[in-house]
């Protein structure tokens, strides 16, 4: 998808002079030499390739192990800037926290009114089996990656919550450590926050969520992979290997005693925690999906009983959906009595019949997404397609409305990538990585900006020739 | 402690790095040979070459004539043959995904450096004339990974599992090539005495990287009984039976007073290490060198087994 209008730049204004937080990286850049920054970019490549960073494209058997590609251009965030940010990130997440809970209690919010009962009724990641349960220490989503984008000096947009297992952290890490071994001088100049100790966050946020034991003072915390074939097994081992915990397999774990325990070169040991990269599907074939090879069976009656944390809490999933999203302004001033301070942005319901009319007509100019979609897939994107696409989609909505939302295209920001011909404006987004313990909500400085490589274009997935920057946070 | 899957992924892992070498080194020795051979003889060598590597019937699944061609692709680069060199170190770098968070990063890093390189490598067919350099390449980098695990990983039960992966493929190996080439070593066929003798000798101990050490401990002398007490009892070398007997043994006891358990595999490795204590080099060659060499092949492929069951690597 392209764009004709002028969208808002990170770095530059007018074309020549940097933004208050770009001002000491673009002095720094004007006195180097493309040609030689141009060759830095290879060696990241190099860097990334021989830590083994790839990631596996689905439907694509040729293309096995994929490198995303990294543009050593820094977004740079001021510390201003990311202060506003942090604050309506925290709202939002402990505002999902409370709706998690409540959906799967009283459901205070659906007896008021506030979100259609059939948005839950009609929702399968909506869990049944959840009802009533209590997650060890009230937390369901433990780790939730905000995508953000932004279209000018101080508008922000939530696009998606992904409460459900957010991907990328890794490469936030080895994005900044990748930054730290090609341009040390950068780092001696500006103030930029460390994001290197997220495992140590991570770690401290999981173990703070485990069922309470007081003769148990270091619970045994696990990653669930569904093993290396995963496109993101990289991060899991990577995960696992700098927090300093087991990563594991279905495989390796059974029930033992009511708990549920892994099967090491000692016998059978209790694991506490589970951090677990697999869907909720396939946690518990007893539970959930019986064809399912990668569960645990009775994983869930143990849950049940209190004695295991898994990350995130099944049922988590619901709040992905994307007609929740429509909701969530009422769902963080629901639970919080605050506005919310993050934007939504505008959605058309297609359930509605208005709404449908209104994207019909319009559809040229919209984004349409499936509610359950993921990943940029199945997405149609307005101003890009061919007539022949639109009718098409046309004929999917109608057939379908409950299953597709509308959101007008946004002007998404740029920052520039570097290109053989100097620095280009891309567009990007924002994933900041949020942990959420009994006592406390807090995120790694930045996240993972993800940039569109393709000029013009809108979409950052990495599925679909999006690339990656490090992020920095200023300091100041 | 660690999962039961990750300690036989790391076995698994230095395993097939070793097997990677020994693919290597039999080449190296086989392709020496059949360059010195009359031209008969060396088709006759590259034949048995396969024969020691143990795979035999896939070779002949696929190739119809032992030619140095079809040899050196079949154990260089052939995906279809599971101890070539390239599949050897892709199940080692798969491996070695599988175990990452055991790894230091040097030694994950290793692994993933030669699985590259190599991969560039191999990507074509190596002709003769690119063959020794391209062997050095396979010497060099699973020389790399060593390093990077005796440098930088810590001593404990990670280590013992990765030595016990190396060990246990190291005398496999050994035994092998003398199984397969024992007859040359018979005091019956030595009398023949002619310069092939002494080139099958040699290519015994090129196999194991022992041609020179050997020369060394024996002042250039060379005795077929010598040259088995060499490779079956002599502690000194490195790819011994009795030397990875020992390794075995030392790691198995590292494990026990680790963990505190002793298991049926201790017992096991103990039996081993004591036939190998017991013996002479002349008792072996009166009791049949063939019979004593199967049994330690069986007798380690054994305790292998009740390792990987002692300590959990599978379900």
């Amino acid at each position: 998808m392209t764009d004709a209008k002028p969208c808002f730049d990170e770095m530059l204004v007018g074309g020549d002079r940097a933004r208050q937080p770009y001002e000491a990286y673009f002095r720094w850049f004007q006195q180097e030499n493309i040609k030689d920054l141009r060759r830095k970019s290879t060696q990241a490549e190099e860097f990334f390739r021989r830590i083994g960073i790839t990631f596996n494209v689905y439907g694509q058997d040729e293309a096995d192990e994929r490198l995303i590609p990294f543009d050593i251009v820094p977004r740079i965030i001021g510390g201003r800037e990311w202060a506003a940010l942090e604050r309506g990130i925290e709202q939002r997440v402990r505002a999902l926290n409370a709706f998690l809970h409540d959906i799967y209690h009283r459901q205070e919010i659906l007896r008021a009114g506030r979100v259609p009962r059939e948005i839950i009724a009609r929702n399968a990641a909506y869990l049944p089996e959840m009802i009533g349960v209590n997650p060890p220490g009230g937390v369901y989503t433990h780790i939730v990656g905000t995508d953000l984008v932004r279209t000018g000096e101080n508008e922000f947009y939530v696009l998606e919550d992904n409460a459900r297992t957010p991907s990328g952290v890794s490469y936030m890490l080895e994005n900044r450590e990748t930054m730290l071994q090609m341009f040390p001088e950068l780092f001696a100049k500006l103030k930029v926050r460390p994001v290197g100790n997220y495992p140590q966050m991570l770690r401290r946020s999981l173990a703070a969520c485990a069922p309470p034991d007081p003769g148990n003072p270091k619970p045994c915390i696990a990653v669930l992979t569904p093993g290396i074939h995963n496109s993101a097994y990289f991060e899991h081992s990577f995960l696992a290997d700098q927090m300093g915990v087991e990563l594991v397999e279905s495989t390796d774990l059974r029930i033992e005693d009511g708990r549920v325990a892994m099967r090491t070169t000692e016998g059978f040991k209790p694991v506490d925690v589970i951090y677990r990269r697999i869907d909720d599907d396939y946690l518990d074939p007893l539970t959930f999906n019986p064809e399912s090879l990668l569960g645990v069976p009775g994983i869930m009656d143990v849950y049940r009983a209190g004695r295991i944390t898994i990350a995130n809490a099944p049922g988590t999933g619901i709040s992905d959906d994307k007609a929740l999203y429509s909701y969530m302004p009422e769902i963080v001033e629901f639970y919080t009595g605050e506005r919310a301070i993050l934007k939504n942005v505008p959605t058309w319901r297609c359930s509605e019949p208005d709404a449908l009319a209104h994207v019909l007509e319009n559809l040229k100019d919209l984004v349409v997404k499936e509610v359950h979609g993921s990943g940029g897939y199945g997405m149609l994107v307005g101003p890009a397609a061919s007539r022949k696409e639109l009718a098409s989609f046309a004929a999917k909505l109608r057939a379908r409305p409950g299953n597709y939302i509308a959101q007008p295209t946004l002007a998404l920001s740029t920052v520039p990538v570097l290109t053989k011909a100097g620095l280009a404006p891309r567009h990007v987004d924002l994933r900041p990585y949020v942990l959420v313990s009994p006592d406390r909500v807090e995120m790694a400085p930045g996240g993972l900006t993800r940039v569109a490589l393709r000029k013009g274009s809108l979409v950052v997935n990495s599925s679909q020739g999006g690339g990656t920057k490090d992020t920095w946070v200023l300091g100041d | 402690m660690m999962l039961g899957k990750t300690a036989g992924g790391l076995f698994w892992m230095f395993r097939y790095l070793e097997r990677a070498e020994n693919t290597a080194r039999l080449l190296e020795a086989g392709w020496r040979i059949a360059l010195t051979a009359a031209d008969d003889e060396g088709e006759n060598e590259w034949e048995s070459v396969i024969t020691t590597a143990g795979i035999k019937p896939g070779y002949e699944a696929r190739h119809d004539s032992y030619d140095a061609e079809n040899v050196i692709d079949y154990l260089l680069r052939d995906q279809g043959n599971p101890s070539s060199v390239m599949s050897c170190i892709a199940a080692a770098r798969s491996n070695g995904r599988l175990v990452r968070t055991a790894l230091s990063s040097e030694v994950w890093e290793a692994t993933n450096e030669t699985w590259m390189v190599l991969k560039k490598a191999l990507a074509r067919p190596v002709s003769e004339r690119q063959l020794h350099e391209t062997l050095m390449l396979v010497r060099n980098r699973s020389s790399m990974v060593r390093g990077a695990l005796h440098g930088t990983m810590l001593r404990n039960d990670i280590f013992s599992f990765s030595h016990i992966g190396t060990y246990v493929e190291r005398a496999d190996n050994t035994a092998r090539i003398l199984d397969v080439k024992y007859y040359v070593l018979l005091p019956s066929m030595a009398h023949v005495g002619g310069s092939i003798d002494n080139v099958q000798w040699d290519v015994i101990l090129r196999s194991v990287s022992a041609a020179r050490s050997y020369r060394w401990l024996n002042g250039g002398e060379m005795s077929p009984l010598s040259i088995a007490d060499f490779l079956i009892l002599d502690l000194r070398m490195p790819r011994s039976l009795a030397f990875c007997q020992l390794k075995i043994g030392e790691s198995l006891a590292r494990l026990e007073q680790n963990y505190g358990q002793r298991h049926p595999c201790h017992d096991l490795a103990r039996r081993n290490a004591e036939r190998l204590e017991e013996v002479t080099i002349e008792m072996i060659f009166d009791e049949g060198v063939h019979e004593f060499l199967r049994a330690c092949i069986t007798d380690n492929a054994t305790l292998a087994g009740q390792i990987q069951v002692d300590y959990r690597f599978n379900e």
